[in-house]
């Protein structure tokens, strides 16, 4: 046991907060193509068969008024950013796109993109919402191979074998395993890493070849566990759960107002590495089968709907004090989520915040208060 | 139904006995199922489960002035002023059951096809959580290649015979075939009827005063099944046609000066109506001699395949306008820009609809440079009255009698 040694922290952390530089940097260590995947979901473990880099592309603070031509002002912020940065040509150092069609606003981006950015391969995918289903899990295989061979020839690769996308499968979940481990750790010692440093940690992923970022990330969690555990008796211990929990300067004021994270239920973080492929299969299947696992998510159809439950068994899991429930405006399907979970959250009498955010906030004044007004209640 | 009536007197006739039967199917003990408005209704009809639709629902409710209440209600339990306006309304009625629009029961189950938008996946899961419900959800995949695919054939196919052994489980009842193609029969002849008297509105001046649509759409949501409803637009078309005969244009004569106001310019409206403001759209356009003639709505119900072709069925339930592509989405706008004779667009850019507006400003652009037709795009909502405005929406109106002036005199 001793002080916590943030060096390997550090260096995710100015991966995440640089994309740019940090996917320029991938490409030449690994002489690999990069391709952008829009949330919610990708097929990651296919195009890394391929032997090509997955680059998540989760919008940004970029602010500017170049989208205004294809998207009226109440569309949502990440794919405000995603199109500002494609029409600033930021992203030209991705071989191809793989946009999603997860709700109505991803359908139009792909349309709209077509047109507006040229100079990118526009890859389409379309996930099954009846996930579960004989006719959803043909048709999720069918997408997959679909979206592989378009791929192929675009970058221009072989395709890939059996043994390449089983091995791409296990070095994925090997990843989702070393995460939830690192979620785990930081939730067992509240107050050691600060919000920030947990987002970016596992924000990292996005733009780094996962067979560079796992050893990382498994030296963060030895490292965390060895840690001493901060005195933790003021802080406060939050679930957060919405799409998306930046930016950075939002995450500065949970630290400023004595808030910790000790669980989250993030589409941009838990929610990707959550569900772990069955090991049976082939690769193709093993993918196919994680998606029919993965529940509790707004993106993909569930009329059980399982979410408020999950986040209150989280609660419990990591006894945490309250729910922080952030809402990126606009975003339809987490809209629609709310509600529901809200009354679950008051019939478990879980403590709940809500906020709503956009990426490209820069005054945090407001939300300062209503943490500070939150933890006085708690 | 009685002989001589008029199609409009049908339709009300139609629309009151559609509500009236729900009811009763209600409290006879038969299932009701709460559909989507383009959704493959005729399993449910095969199967004797008495189908009504939210979004009508909400449209009448809009329509009456009485959206607020409902409006209001879903946003104090969370539901965010961002969300599709139909759903706030159909959510809060959910509760409430109660509306001057007339009322609908509490469903047995849930009828829902993404391809109107992924908003009523959401929507309806609510329902089907809140009610603890069955719900069946027909996906269709996004095109985002110019024709549909066999790839998505096969899984709405699939999807389809899936919902059938989910229905003879929740019925206890075999599926009955022959009576499938029967409505199947049926379903695509009202259709075709419904196509046909729209079309009349190519006439110049046009027959069809486009704002009818508006009406007639009601029961082609709700009875695309029935002889009834096949009978009212076969019926609807043969006025029209008399009245394109005779060069019959869409208004009576004023009842005070007895002049009737001439059909100067033609438009198409895009997206949905603003159901609070009917009147106001209405009565704005036909000031200025505007005739909104057609809009996309007569190709969203032309669901039109052979009797017994299940890949015919899924192929037209995913080949609604809304669930193509871009390229198709322009192609089909600049089809009915020639085919009607358009002066210009109106395009709705509703609030609550973001799969019809996040790509409506490049189809502006590129019919434009295809067409030479000017356009205007206003600010509204379908149902909730505050994003409307009616000094912006006469503006834009005025600006574009001026472009379409402007255009003739050339």
């Amino acid at each position: 046991m001793g002080e916590l040694n943030k060096n390997n922290i550090n260096e995710l952390v100015a991966i995440a907060q640089n994309p740019k530089e940090s996917v320029a940097k991938a490409i030449n260590d690994t002489g690999k193509k990069a391709v952008g995947c829009f949330p919610i979901y990708t097929p990651d473990e296919a195009i890394y068969a391929l032997g090509l880099l997955p680059v998540g592309m989760w919008g940004g603070p970029v602010k500017g008024n170049l989208a205004d031509k294809y998207l009226q002002t109440f569309c949502c912020s990440i794919m405000k950013a995603n199109t500002e940065q494609a029409l600033l040509g930021d992203y030209d150092l991705l071989s191809a796109v793989l946009v999603t069609s997860f709700c109505d606003t991803l359908k139009c981006i792909i349309e709209d993109w077509k047109v507006a950015v040229p100079y990118l391969h526009i890859v389409p995918i379309v996930y099954p919402q009846n996930r579960k289903t004989p006719s959803g899990r043909a048709y999720l295989k069918a997408e997959i191979e679909r979206v592989s061979a378009q791929l192929e020839q675009v970058v221009g690769r072989k395709p890939y074998t059996e043994a390449d996308l089983s091995a791409a499968v296990d070095l994925y979940d090997e990843y989702r395993a070393a995460s939830q481990d690192f979620v785990k750790a930081v939730s067992e010692k509240p107050g050691l890493l600060t919000a920030s440093e947990r987002h970016n940690v596992i924000k990292a992923a996005y733009f780094m070849d996962k067979a560079d970022y796992t050893p990382k990330l498994k030296a963060i969690t030895e490292e965390i566990k060895k840690a001493d555990a901060p005195d933790a008796k003021n802080l406060t211990k939050v679930v957060v759960s919405g799409i998306i929990n930046e930016p950075d300067g939002l995450l500065d004021i949970f630290d400023e107002t004595g808030f910790t994270i000790v669980g989250d239920d993030l589409a941009q973080e838990t929610r990707q590495f959550r569900t772990i492929a069955p090991k049976v299969g082939t690769g193709i299947e093993r993918m196919v089968e994680r998606i029919a696992l993965q529940d509790g998510c707004a993106f993909l159809y569930d009329d059980k709907k399982l979410r408020g439950q999950m986040i209150i068994d989280l609660v419990k899991k990591t006894g945490a004090d309250a729910v922080f429930f952030n809402q990126l405006k606009f975003c339809d399907p987490e809209e629609f989520d709310w509600p529901i979970i809200k009354k679950e959250l008051e019939a478990a009498k879980i403590p709940t915040l809500y906020i709503e955010t956009e990426q490209q906030m820069d005054s945090f004044e407001q939300t300062r208060t209503r943490l500070q007004a939150f933890a006085e209640i708690i | 139904m009685e002989a001589n009536m008029t199609s409009k007197e049908m339709l009300n006739s139609l629309l009151a006995a559609h509500y009236e039967n729900a009811e009763k199917a209600h409290e006879e003990g038969k299932l009701v199922a709460w559909c989507t408005s383009i959704s493959p209704q005729e399993l449910l009809e095969t199967m004797g489960i008495y189908a009504v639709y939210p979004e009508n629902h909400a449209a009448a409710i809009g329509a009456r002035k009485q959206a607020p209440d409902f409006i209001n209600y879903s946003e104090s339990n969370g539901y965010s002023v961002d969300l599709c306006s139909y759903a706030r309304v159909n959510l809060a009625y959910m509760d409430i059951l109660q509306s001057e629009a007339g009322n609908i029961p509490k469903p047995d189950l849930i009828w829902c096809c993404s391809n109107i938008c992924n908003t009523v996946l959401k929507w309806y899961e609510d329902i089907a959580k809140e009610l603890d419900i069955p719900m069946i959800v027909f996906d269709t995949p996004f095109n985002h290649s110019y024709e549909v695919t066999d790839q998505n054939v096969q899984y709405i196919k699939g999807q389809l015979l899936e919902a059938i052994d989910k229905l003879e489980e929740i019925t206890g009842k075999k599926f009955d075939y022959d009576k499938f193609h029967e409505i199947m029969d049926i379903s695509r002849e009202t259709s075709i009827w419904w196509k046909k008297a729209s079309l009349t509105a190519r006439a110049k001046p046009s027959p069809l005063d486009g704002f009818e649509l508006f009406n007639y759409m009601a029961t082609i949501v709700c009875m695309r099944g029935t002889k009834e409803g096949r009978d009212l637009y076969k019926l609807w078309y043969e006025e029209l046609t008399e009245k394109a005969e005779k060069g019959l244009g869409p208004w009576k004569a004023n009842k005070e000066t007895g002049i009737i106001p001439e059909e100067k310019y033609r438009v198409m409206w895009d997206g949905i109506a603003c159901w609070p403001y009917l009147g106001v759209t209405y009565k704005t356009l036909k000031k200025y001699g505007i005739n909104m003639v057609t809009s996309t709505y007569p190709d969203s119900w032309y669901i039109v395949y052979e009797t017994g072709d299940l890949d015919g069925m899924a192929k037209c339930y995913s080949s609604n306008y809304v669930n193509r592509s871009l390229d198709f989405g322009i192609n089909n706008v600049v089809n009915i820009v020639n085919d009607f004779s358009l002066d210009g667009i109106v395009f709705h850019s509703n609030r609550s609809c973001k799969l019809m507006d996040f790509r409506q400003f490049e189809v502006q652009r590129q019919v434009e440079a295809r067409t030479g037709v000017p356009s205007i795009i206003f600010d509204g909502d379908q149902t909730d009255p505050r994003a409307f405005n009616e000094a912006q929406f006469e503006t834009r109106v005025q600006a574009l009698v001026e472009m379409m002036e402007a255009r003739k005199g050339k």
